[in-house]
């Protein structure tokens, strides 16, 4: 489903603090699998992740989605794309502070211009399903860490993306949340949906949801 | 019938909007406050301006279309009523009439007064009426007598015979209306001569070529058409207007630099949640349009706070601020309303001076920010 043919990013290229955060990396990730990419801070885990997701263009090399390139996207088109085909929780979760559940989960619709009401009943059927329907009126600000991740996953979830991408998921959580998330994962699967996740969390790396485990170390595959 | 995706778009963009400055509730407040000021301030100097040249040119069409002066030594003299035959003669006039009037200098209150010969209907002998604000300020009321002193130094008694109405205040405030006779005893003005000469000719197109036959007709008088003083006053309160803004510009200028940083200036914050909002499938230009939206909303909430306040002030208050400056000096001050009157043109002008550039300079220092790989937020 998605394939990286050698790819390369740097930062600050040309520049005295030039980095190479990814080092020629090929590999090709099945769907409906659930991958983890695996490895130490510094690893290039994040930026592989950015470059599976489309958040970013490699600086050499081919990213494929279905068979289609993506790399030489304009913004515009790679922005659909992603709105389309992924869905993101970051580490921090970044729900945006001030809005209440319901409309941090409605946020990635919005450019869209669907319906209000159809909008809300697909919110709300997802918020029910990650048993945050009592919440959705609440502050984002005023919920707690798997509180927080839950409604992370719910916006990711929106646009019913193909893939969901999810950044050290388990850092901010405890291992009972840990597991509760991993059940989510299980569910997303049973579904259909690609999971693709960074962790360094052996919690994740080896659990049996996971089919797959990808280790990175210095922007090389391990 | 759901409504069209792109308008939808919008709905979801203002809410966005309408959100976030909530969020940041102190610094547009302040803002807002702020720009409301200076609409305001600039507002009601534009409304009282244009309300003045409006009351005035209302006021002056009511005015004969030509005045003839005489004048001698470039100063304007008393001219026969022997010219009003030569200038009945002149075609395009229908009436021809003399008027008597004159200035009086009270040192009791520091104030001029004009006395005006009324030809229709004027006080009987030793009676006057006095304008409301001259009547207030000397303590005057029915069956009072003024005491003036004359041409030759003696004392001349009037008894107030009525106040002429509040409503006319604009027009009257200084005004004394005698008859004749005590109007020519008291300024030593003999019969056959009178102040000006006043001519009606009901062809507006035909006013300047009379103007010019006059002058041809009698050399040492000057026609005054009735457009040329509408002019002067209109040039008069464009400079007292341009004086006021210029003096205003130094709090415009503040307000430019001061709204331009708190515009342009993006938190950390916001930052970030423009690289949450990319990341999650927002494009470029809906986060240009929901920073375009929060400017606009700002700078047309304060346009419409501000302009209405300056309405207000103008024309429910009189102005109280800076009434005097563009009035004028005047010890005997008209108390009179203005009458509403807003140019479409002004409005237009003022709002695409003032909310255009502050939503532009919401829009341009975001787009760099907006433009930046969303992968940023994953390092956030």
């Amino acid at each position: 489903m998605i394939e990286l043919a050698d790819v390369r990013k740097a930062f600050n290229q040309g520049q005295h603090n030039e980095l190479w955060a990814v080092r020629g990396v090929t590999v090709h990730l099945e769907a409906n699998r659930t991958t983890v990419l695996r490895g130490p801070s510094g690893s290039g885990k994040t930026t592989l992740m950015t470059l599976i997701g489309c958040l970013a263009r490699p600086t050499s090399g081919r990213v494929r989605l279905h068979g289609r390139d993506v790399s030489g996207m304009t913004e515009r088109f790679l922005t659909e794309l992603r709105r389309q085909t992924f869905g993101f929780v970051f580490q921090q979760f970044n729900l945006v502070r001030g809005l209440t559940v319901e409309e941090n989960v409605m946020l990635p619709a919005y450019p869209l211009g669907v319906p209000r009401r159809d909008l809300l009943r697909r919110v709300h059927a997802l918020l029910d399903t990650l048993d945050l329907g009592a919440h959705a009126q609440a502050k984002a600000e005023w919920l707690s860490g798997g509180q927080a991740q839950r409604a992370a996953i719910a916006r990711a979830l929106v646009n019913d993306p193909e893939v969901i991408l999810a950044d050290e998921p388990t850092a901010n959580l405890d291992t009972e949340l840990s597991q509760r998330f991993l059940d989510i994962v299980a569910d997303l699967k049973r579904q259909g949906k690609t999971l693709i996740i960074t962790s360094h969390d052996p919690l994740v790396y080896e659990s049996p949801q996971v089919d797959r485990v990808v280790s990175l170390r210095d922007g090389h595959l391990a | 019938m759901p409504p069209h995706p792109w308008l939808q778009r919008q709905r979801y963009l203002v809410d966005f909007t309408v959100g976030a400055l909530g969020r940041r509730k102190g610094r547009n407040l302040a803002l807002v406050a702020v720009y409301a000021l200076i609409v305001f301030v600039l507002a009601s100097v534009l409304l009282f301006s244009q309300a003045l040249r409006h009351e005035a040119a209302t006021l002056l069409s009511g005015a004969p279309e030509v005045t003839v002066q005489r004048l001698v030594a470039g100063r304007h003299d008393l001219i026969p009523g022997t010219y009003l035959e030569r200038l009945g003669k002149v075609r395009g006039v229908t009436d021809a009439r003399g008027r008597l009037w004159g200035y009086y200098y009270d040192p009791v209150v520091a104030a001029n007064y004009t006395l005006l010969v009324s030809p229709d209907d004027p006080p009987p002998a030793g009676k006057i009426r006095v304008g409301s604000t001259l009547a207030t300020t000397r303590g005057l009321g029915v069956g009072d007598v003024l005491s003036l002193r004359g041409h030759d130094g003696q004392p001349y008694a009037f008894t107030v015979d009525a106040t002429l109405s509040p409503d006319s205040a604009l027009l009257t405030a200084d005004l004394i209306l005698v008859n004749e006779q005590d109007f020519r005893a008291f300024f030593g003005i003999p019969t056959g001569l009178y102040t000006d000469l006043i001519l009606t000719v009901p062809n507006p197109r035909e006013v300047t070529k009379v103007a010019e036959k006059v002058l041809r007709a009698l050399p040492d008088t000057r026609p005054i058409v009735r457009e040329e003083i509408l002019r002067t006053y209109a040039a008069l309160f464009d400079w007292r207007e341009g004086m006021v803004m210029v003096l205003l510009s130094g709090a415009v200028l503040a307000f430019i630099i001061f709204a331009w940083d708190k515009a342009s200036g993006l938190s950390a914050e916001e930052r970030r949640e423009i690289g949450v909002l990319k990341a999650i499938g927002w494009e470029t230009s809906d986060v240009m349009a929901m920073k375009l939206w929060e400017g606009l909303l700002i700078s047309v909430f304060a346009f419409l706070l501000g302009y209405l306040a300056a309405y207000v002030h103008v024309f429910g208050l009189a102005a109280a601020l800076f009434g005097p400056v563009l009035k004028g000096w005047s010890v005997l001050y008209p108390d009179f309303q203005l009458s509403p009157h807003v140019e479409a043109f002004q409005v237009f002008t003022l709002f695409f001076l003032t909310v255009f550039p502050y939503a532009l300079a919401t829009v341009v220092p975001v787009w760099r920010a907006a433009i930046a790989d969303p992968d940023a937020v994953m390092r956030l």
